[in-house]
């Protein structure tokens, strides 16, 4: 019962927060109730096709395919792949927190899969295009090409700072026990 | 087409030839898709909300006003903004565009885009619940720093 209500802290959090938000009689109380409805919705839209194909990369999808390419000693050609994959990908970073997770499981290096989170979040192709309507190409692909140094760095460091802090900690697992 | 439709249309595809391969691999993976949908929920409920408020108290008319600001104090604000706030990028980039319009700081722009994107302090539960939190934390302050990096570079090439 605690671990349930432990899971909705937030949430809860949340309601209260809107709650005072409405009493104290500014009108944001409902605009932040109304805009988080908006988002549910929206997450509701992609979140399942996720999970589904989630689901389907879990049994299809030997493990020695993931390790071959974007394992360990995947070297330039699994980061290659891990930014080729995360920019064809869209919708927002939290939607490939899954994804990025299974690949882990099935033995993705750990730099690969924060490259892969990294290039989901920022160089998406169809955003590509509207960013550069709204703020020009230049000002785009400069932002781009600093963009991916940057990428490809995080990872190795954040590999490196996971593997120093706590390695038996570093996939999925405390979701997994939790299930 | 909207990306959403796109992906129901892969999705579905790729089940149907599933199914037609293997009925008890599918099962599977459907199972595995529903644990770890049931699994996200809660921290996804909180997430949402989280999202409405900070759009609530943080309008991007309010989020306008403290781009005037060209100290690097100044920046780290408009960094901090961009970290905490979520939005989708139909909405970031016309904010961005009309910020530039309205004689922002292409630094400042800049590095808000660039943390809107990386950082993520709202995603944080759900990044820790999935990767633990050194490597949250680790991969929030880089790319909290690295924006810093690639907005004062942009001031100077763009």
């Amino acid at each position: 019962m605690i671990m349930r209500v432990r899971k909705y802290a937030l949430f809860l959090l949340v309601v209260l927060l809107d709650l005072g938000l409405h009493l104290s009689g500014s009108g944001k109380g409902a605009v932040a109730a109304q805009t988080g409805f908006d988002y549910l919705i929206e997450m509701l839209l992609f979140i399942p096709p996720i999970m589904v194909l989630v689901g389907l990369l879990d049994v299809w999808v030997p493990r020695h395919m993931v390790e071959k390419n974007v394992g360990q000693g995947s070297g330039l050609k699994g980061i290659l792949i891990s930014i080729l994959v995360g920019s064809a990908a869209a919708g927002p970073l939290y939607a490939g927190f899954p994804v990025a997770d299974a690949m882990l499981k099935k033995g993705c290096r750990l730099a690969n899969a924060v490259i892969f989170l990294g290039t989901w979040a920022t160089i998406k192709i169809p955003m590509i295009m509207m960013e550069v309507r709204f703020v020009g190409w230049k000002f785009a692909l400069v932002r781009l090409a600093l963009t991916l140094p940057a990428i490809i760095t995080t990872g190795f460091v954040v590999e490196k700072f996971v593997e120093n802090s706590n390695p038996p900690n570093r996939t999925g697992q405390q979701i997994s026990a939790k299930a | 087409m909207s990306f959403t439709t796109v992906l129901f249309i892969v999705t579905f595809l790729l089940l149907a030839l599933s199914w037609s391969r293997d009925k008890q691999k599918t099962k599977k993976a459907l199972k595995i898709a529903w644990k770890s949908f049931s699994n996200l929920l809660p921290t996804m409920l909180g997430i949402v909300g989280m999202m409405g408020l900070v759009l609530a108290v943080l309008p991007p008319e309010v989020i306008k006003t403290i781009f005037s600001d060209r100290s690097i104090p100044g920046l780290i604000l408009v960094s901090l903004v961009g970290s905490i706030t979520l939005m989708p990028a139909f909405v970031a980039f016309p904010l961005a565009g009309s910020l530039l319009q309205a004689g922002a700081g292409v630094t400042a722009v800049a590095c808000f885009i660039t943390t809107l994107m990386m950082v993520g302090l709202i995603t944080a539960p759900a990044e820790i619940k999935y990767f633990g939190k050194p490597f949250t934390l680790s991969r929030n302050v880089l790319g909290f720093g690295f924006a810093l990096v690639i907005g004062l570079l942009m001031g100077v090439l763009v």
